[in-house]
């Protein structure tokens, strides 16, 4: 019987010593939670949510704040949320926004004065200009949330839709009850037109 | 080359799926193919082609002979765009074109003079002694794209292989219902099909040809035969049977070699490069008469339609155009498809021109193509799998198109699909499959770049927030030295008691001392000079404020930006002027008392 339990005890130990090694050696750095909430947000650091940027607001979610407060990312993004987390998917809080179209800042160039302010508010540095020189917008790295509008002196910042073109488009889901050959454009109308009658 | 060619004709492997539609080829396949008259006014648009929309290098007004260039190529894969005829440039502006959005995009206007005078023609008709980089770089300079449909352009296709290419597969499978713009090709200009051939074969290093075509052209395939045996080409023949979607490149790769294209991979990854029979006859026409791609046949069918057939159309002719041409009762039909029945779709407005890819404009009465039914719910009958011809569950791709379910379908493999529409057509729900698909992969497309677009903002907000952070945490060090410095000489300072000044201190001192002593210098001159030159110094000083003044107002009504320089200027001079008065004061002072005191209050 001793043999028995001097046996477990040194299993025992060298399992734990083993276990304690794993713990410091490999421990994850950050928390991993965190990471995978910041990439389901959009990452357009527009701080509608009240936090200054995506990855804090990920860290207040890990940390157990509400997942409806990113109006950009909409309900999709909840969903994914609600999904990750296993939590029950909530509406979107309209305290912090309304989910809205994607529009990119358009600066108005001959009224810019090149006073940096809207470059120092832009969270992605998607602003280029230098002082009494005028400023534009890296369309492609715009993330369109805002912020530089504000504090534009002249007013000068336009949010612009984005425009669909060509290559963004694509078909729409076709509409239930409505049927059409997989080639039809004008659809759904004049049938159902039709049908009324 | 033999004198006696080599024509083999192979046994053809199994397509799994497929369907066997009306084809209705008799429609149009009967007549020859007709020239349409040159149009008053050509429409090129700049996305005619797969990838990048061209670049416009004439300017309105210009004067341009047939065959000149009108915008060049850009990027990795586009085409070049030429005039059809000659004429002048009269508009560059945004039109409707063919494409399912009906979005309109930048296109060239030309207004055809008549003449249709060509612009000068080096052909190579020694093109074996060529370089087969100067070849490629013709096909690339003559606008050659594929006309199988997709319309990629050619050039990119030779240049991108990463394998040696064994075979050239000519794709004459046509296995569209109603279209036979390839069979009449075929049929009428297989001398130039096969010469493309061979010079496509030389591009690409390739050892074998193969001709793939569907069992209901024995007219195009004996033809094709016989130009073989006039040019002496040696050849393999798959004759595959007719069943829809045999003409997808992959299909018949599948169907003449047994081989199957990998996924994500292309037709290269076997050694194989499959060409259209409308491609190698540009080719052909590119390489040994300088002649880019200015025509196209296309076929024009339909019940709505007088005189059907095939069509050699300039691109560029409104679609209006080539339908009156051939006949069309527009009220017969209730829309134009482009394309064939399976894999077309409704052309928005018919003014807009036929481009690269226009293989079929097809006018169907309503009773012909009905307007389709509402759809029922889908009974799980698992027809659809069956007809599949890339393996795929069309179902399970339904389901999750249908509820936005992005990552089943991907899961699913739902970019295989090659939205050939067998699904849909065998369906007895009638649901619009290809539709969904179609939506699904869209949504999938944008979703990733979506991702992307967030991966960048991503990085550049953290590389900004590092900066910051950076930049906050130098600031820090920099007054923590400062605090360190000051707390450093106070403690010595407090170690030496203060009773003996260190050499700060010291040089603190000689400082003050050398001031005072220039105080008091500059007192004594003051006194030595004359009242009457201070009384010079302080009107000079006057002056001086008035015209700087006067600078500063003609500044602020001229140019605003020398405003703050001009105004610091002026407190300056003023403040000098305000110094000259005082010494001059002093100066009156000094003479008047018997003795000045001026320094040592400094």
């Amino acid at each position: 019987m001793w043999i028995a339990i001097v046996t477990l005890l040194i299993l025992a130990a060298i399992f734990g010593g083993l276990l304690g090694f794993a713990s410091v050696r490999f421990r994850p750095e950050g928390n991993p939670i965190v990471d995978n909430i910041d990439e389901i947000l959009p990452q357009t650091q527009c701080g509608q949510c009240g936090y200054p940027g995506c990855r804090p607001y990920a860290e207040a979610i890990a940390g157990g704040d509400k997942i409806n407060k990113c109006p950009p990312g909409g309900e999709a993004t909840i969903q994914a949320l609600a999904d990750l987390l296993d939590v029950e998917p909530e509406p979107l809080d309209a305290e912090h926004g309304e989910e809205k179209t994607r529009t990119v800042a358009v600066i108005r160039e001959d009224e810019c004065i090149g006073c940096t302010k809207c470059i120092q508010a832009c969270p992605v540095d998607a602003i280029l200009g230098a002082a009494k020189q005028m400023h534009t917008v890296i369309e492609s790295e715009c993330t369109g949330c805002d912020l530089c509008v504000e504090p534009c002196p002249v007013d000068c910042i336009d949010m612009v839709p984005v425009e669909m073109t060509m290559r963004s488009w694509h078909w729409d889901k076709p509409a239930p009850g409505v049927n059409l050959i997989a080639t039809d454009r004008p659809r759904g109308l004049e049938q159902k037109g039709e049908r009324a009658a | 080359m033999t004198a006696q060619p080599l024509i083999i004709t192979d046994k053809v492997f199994r397509l799994k799926g497929g369907i066997h539609p009306d084809e209705r080829k008799t429609l149009s396949n009967s007549t020859p193919i007709i020239a349409v008259p040159m149009p008053p006014l050509l429409i090129l648009p700049m996305a005619m082609h797969m990838g990048a929309p061209a670049d416009p290098v004439v300017s309105v007004g210009a004067t341009v002979c047939k065959g000149d260039v009108l915008a060049i190529a850009v990027g990795g894969i586009s085409a070049t765009i030429h005039a059809p005829t000659s004429g002048r440039v009269c508009a560059i502006e945004d039109r409707i074109i063919a494409h399912e959005s009906g979005l309109s995009s930048p296109c060239i206007l030309i207004e055809a003079d008549g003449e249709d005078h060509w612009r000068e023609r080096h052909g190579l008709a020694d093109w074996r002694s060529h370089p087969t980089d100067d070849l490629i770089q013709r096909l690339h300079d003559c606008g050659v794209v594929g006309q199988g449909g997709a319309g990629f352009p050619t050039d990119v296709k030779y240049r991108n292989r990463h394998r040696p290419i064994t075979t050239l597969l000519i794709n004459a499978a046509e296995c569209e219902p109603y279209i036979t713009a390839d069979d009449r090709l075929m049929r009428e200009r297989s001398d130039e099909i096969l010469a493309g051939a061979i010079i496509a074969k030389h591009i690409l290093g390739a050892n074998t040809l193969r001709l793939g075509i569907e069992d209901n052209k024995p007219q195009a395939l004996a033809e094709m035969r016989a130009a073989a045996e006039r040019l002496s080409v040696d050849m393999r023949i798959s004759v595959v049977a007719s069943r829809y979607p045999s003409g997808g490149e992959r299909q018949l790769i599948q169907m003449t070699t047994g081989q199957e294209v990998p996924q994500g991979g292309l037709p290269t990854d076997l050694g194989i490069v499959c060409q259209n029979v409308g491609t190698l006859a540009s080719i052909y026409r590119a390489i040994v008469l300088d002649e880019p791609v200015i025509s196209r046949i296309t076929t024009v069918t339909g019940e709505a339609v007088d005189a059907p057939g095939n069509y050699e159309v300039p691109i560029g002719t409104p679609m209006e155009t080539l339908l009156n041409q051939a006949g069309v009762h527009l009220k017969k039909a209730d829309r134009v498809i482009m394309g064939g029945p399976m894999m077309g779709f409704a052309v928005p407005d018919i003014t807009s021109p036929v481009v690269k890819t226009t293989n079929c404009l097809l006018v169907p009465t309503r009773k012909e193509l009905p307007r389709p039914m509402p759809d029922n719910p889908c009974i799980r009958c698992g027809l659809c799998e069956q007809a599949c011809p890339v393996d795929l569950l069309p179902q399970q791709l339904f389901w999750a198109a249908k509820h936005r379910n992005l990552e089943a379908a991907e899961l699913h493999s739902i970019n295989d699909c090659i939205e050939c529409g067998a699904c849909a057509y065998v369906c007895p729900s009638r649901i619009p499959l290809v539709q969904y698909y179609r939506y699904a992969k869209g949504e999938l497309r944008n979703e990733k770049e979506e991702t992307i677009k967030a991966e960048r903002a991503r990085t550049r907000f953290e590389a900004r927030q590092a900066r910051l952070e950076k930049e906050q945490l130098e600031k820090e060090v920099r007054r923590k030295a400062r605090t360190k410095a000051a707390a450093e000489a106070r403690a010595q300072k407090a170690a030496n008691g203060g009773s003996q000044p260190d050499q700060q201190d010291d040089a603190i001192r000689a400082a003050m001392a050398r001031a005072q002593a220039k105080k008091a210098d500059k007192a004594k001159s003051a006194i030595e000079l004359s009242i009457d030159d201070l009384e010079k110094a302080l009107e000079l000083a006057a002056t001086k404020v008035k015209k700087a003044n006067e600078r500063l107002v003609i500044a602020q009504q001229e140019s605003p930006d020398m405003v703050p320089a001009l105004s610091k200027a002026v407190t300056k001079l003023e403040e000098k002027h305000q110094q000259a008065r005082i010494t001059r004061d002093e100066a009156t002072r000094a003479t008047t008392e018997t003795r000045p005191d001026r320094g040592t209050d400094a």
